[in-house]
């Protein structure tokens, strides 16, 4: 077992899985989404894509990739956030929290690829 | 570019992650902590006055308390969360510059910025391989030229002695190991401005690597090496290596023809130096033996050279390994006047220093001259920065092996004719080399020589070769009179003449030249440019040939052709 690889699979599972926490639910109920999850999805993203510089490997290049649309997704999801709680004259309404949530759920997919290449990765090291 | 940011990244990832982790915290902190609002309401802090707070707090400290003032709770956790963002930046910054000032990483850097540099280039250059007293020289005279150079060598030392020498352009150079092909790529081995490769390392291994990849990848392409040995010389050759030096015994031919045939190494001096001594400068040629001081390798091709030219010698050397099987040889080094004497030193002709010691060699021509002052004295110069004791030593030559072996690549990278005739020149007898010295001090007195060759071809003769085209008959003549008044002529005269393999020495000026000739002038430097007149102007070269000015434009002409050819 290497501690190094534990440590990379556990930060990208992470991310995948907090960040469908997130999405998970009603996609213009208010109620549904957790503003905490939404943080902790993007710090543990921006971790995941500083663990994946500096691998020079095809594979590793779009993981990498994968990781910067998933960060892109997740900041543009918190600016609208913040933007509908204090700058919106509205407030949040459910049309914001749709809108958000939809970013999120781009992060999401972008997440999901990425753990499919962690996988493909680890098949093609058995082999 | 890539590998740089890869690098970069891949060292700063711990601080970057320390960064992230302590900042998400503090933010989390200040979410959960209670505060109250101005009323004295329970109020929290959302995601994004936390964020604000944090990022303004963790680079500046001190923008207040917002947007309400805090409760204790929240100044302990920002004690908490000042002291976290202080250390994880002081540790952020110091891997960075860590990062910046490591040895490894900063060559990365320099190899980077050669490559570009090289790539860059869009003059001809010449790879220098090897930057020791050969190779600088020999970058020195190019750049002063205007000749682009790229330099290669394995001593940090040497390279940055090249950058505070002052050359008039920049020369790209880098420290590295030429003999592996990658780094003689980026050194622009493959780039289409390379005109040419000189290997001129201390070791024959790395320059016949050098000279196998050149020649691989561009067969055409000039390729010169220096070759310590005969196998290594024979290996060079077999492949094409369009000139191979070996410093031993270039520097002892030198050595030879300045102690037995004096006019002959006049030639070859005012030819190759731009430096030279003055006619005045030959001495009598005296018959007899000389001393040879130094029987290491420079001393032994000199003896042999020496011996060949039927002179006979007598060798000192200190160790007695080297002179074991010499009939006529004194053990000791020469700078005393016992073994001097012991070798005959009051009736030799000459004496030659050549041993590795500048302070020996002096010492040696000192003494000798004590014991017979009308000793002829050839010493040699190690280390270039001696230069100021030996001009002042009053020797008949000074002799710097690195130096000599320059001048031979200069020349060769000049006008590959000049080889051609000094090769000429060597089968030649004293006498035709003492016309020929008279009749070049004659045209130059005491100002520099210059050569240079012409070919007759569109490229480098395209009026020669137009009117020749039209049928015309030239003459060796037309091209040395002055294109500004043809009753006169230009200060310089024709060397050789080569015609496919015929080489003709000292061509006669009624010559009249063909397609495909190649001419070596010798002469005044300023007359022989002023010779690209005649050579590239069609209308100069008619005034030179009929008196007339031409009044016709090229297009004219080529109108006029084309009726002539329907």
């Amino acid at each position: 077992m290497n501690r190094e690889k534990v440590i990379f699979a556990f930060f990208i599972v992470l991310a995948l899985t907090l960040n469908f926490g997130f999405v998970f639910g009603e996609i213009d109920n208010i109620q549904h989404h957790d503003v905490m999850e939404l943080f902790l999805a993007t710090v543990v993203s921006f971790i995941c894509t500083l663990l994946k510089f500096g691998d020079r490997s095809h594979l590793g290049a779009l993981m990498l990739a994968t990781s910067l649309v998933a960060d892109l997704q997740l900041i543009i999801a918190g600016t609208i956030w913040g933007y509908g709680e204090h700058i919106a004259a509205t407030g949040m309404t459910p049309r914001v929290m749709a809108s958000v949530v939809s970013f999120a759920g781009g992060a999401l997919l972008a997440n999901i690829i990425s753990v499919i290449l962690l996988m493909f990765e680890t098949v093609l090291i058995r082999r | 570019m890539n590998d740089i940011l890869y690098v970069l990244l891949r060292r700063l990832r711990m601080p970057l992650i320390t960064l992230i982790v302590v900042y998400a915290v503090s933010i989390v902190g200040f979410t959960l902590v209670p505060g109250m609002d101005d009323q004295g309401n329970p109020w929290r802090m959302d995601f994004f006055h936390a964020f604000y707070f944090v990022s303004f707090m963790g680079s500046t400290i001190g923008f207040g308390e917002i947007p309400y003032p805090f409760t204790d709770a929240q100044r302990m956790w920002t004690l908490v969360t000042i002291y976290a963002s202080v250390i994880a930046w002081l540790y952020s910054i110091g891997v960075t510059l860590a990062i910046l000032q490591d040895g490894g990483f900063r060559r990365l850097l320099q190899l980077r910025s050669f490559i570009t540099q090289v790539r860059r280039l869009r003059e001809p250059f010449y790879l220098v391989c090897g930057c020791g007293v050969t190779g600088s020289a020999v970058v020195r005279e190019l750049s002063e030229r205007g000749i682009r150079t790229v330099v290669v060598d394995v001593n940090q030392q040497r390279i940055d002695k090249l950058e505070l020498a002052g050359l008039p352009l920049p020369v790209p150079a880098l420290c590295a190991d030429a003999s592996l092909p990658d780094i003689l790529d980026h050194a622009g081995l493959q780039h289409p401005f390379c005109k040419g490769v000189l290997a001129l390392t201390n070791n024959d291994n790395v320059n016949l690597s050098i000279a196998i990849a050149s020649k691989l990848l561009e067969p055409k392409r000039l390729m010169i090496s220096r070759s310590e040995n005969d196998v290594t010389s024979a290996n060079l050759a077999s492949f094409g290596t369009d000139l191979i030096v070996d410093p031993f015994r270039a520097y002892a031919e030198y050595v030879a023809l300045a102690a037995h045939s004096p006019h002959r190494h006049l030639v070859f001096d005012w030819l190759m130096n731009p430096q030279h001594r003055s006619l005045a400068s030959v001495y009598r040629h005296a018959e007899g033996r000389w001393i040879i001081c130094g029987y290491g390798r420079f001393g032994r091709n000199i003896g042999h050279q020496l011996q060949r030219s039927g002179t006979a010698v007598t060798v000192i050397d200190p160790n007695a390994e080297n002179i074991r099987n010499l009939s006529d040889a004194v053990v000791g080094i020469g700078t005393e006047a016992v073994t001097l004497r012991a070798a005959g030193v009051e009736e030799a002709v000459g004496i030659v220093a050549g041993t590795a010691n500048d302070a020996d060699n002096l010492s040696i021509i000192m003494t000798a001259r004590e014991l017979n002052p009308k000793l002829m004295t050839v010493v040699r110069q190690n280390l270039r920065a001696n230069r100021l004791v030996f001009s002042n030593s009053g020797c008949d030559f000074v002799m710097q092996p690195g130096l000599i072996i320059a001048t031979r690549i200069l020349a060769q990278l000049k006008t590959p004719l000049l080889s051609v005739f000094i090769d000429q020149l060597m089968q030649q007898d004293e006498v035709w080399a003492h016309t020929l010295v008279n009749r070049m001090s004659a045209m130059v007195g005491d100002d520099k020589l210059d050569s240079r060759s012409i070919r007759i071809d569109q490229h480098e003769a395209s009026a020669v070769q137009a009117k020749l085209e039209e049928g015309e008959e030239l003459k060796l003549l037309t091209l040395i009179k002055n294109p500004h008044d043809r009753k006169q002529t230009l200060r310089c005269f024709p060397l050789m003449l080569r015609r496919k393999d015929e080489v003709r020495l000292l061509p006669g000026e009624l010559t009249l030249l063909e397609p495909g000739d190649e001419i070596l002038f010798c002469g005044q430097a300023q007359d022989l440019k002023r010779m690209e007149w005649t050579v590239y102007n069609y209308s100069t070269l008619h005034y030179l040939l009929t008196g007339m000015d031409l009044t016709e434009s090229r297009l004219q002409r080529w109108l006029r052709g084309g009726e002539k050819r329907t």
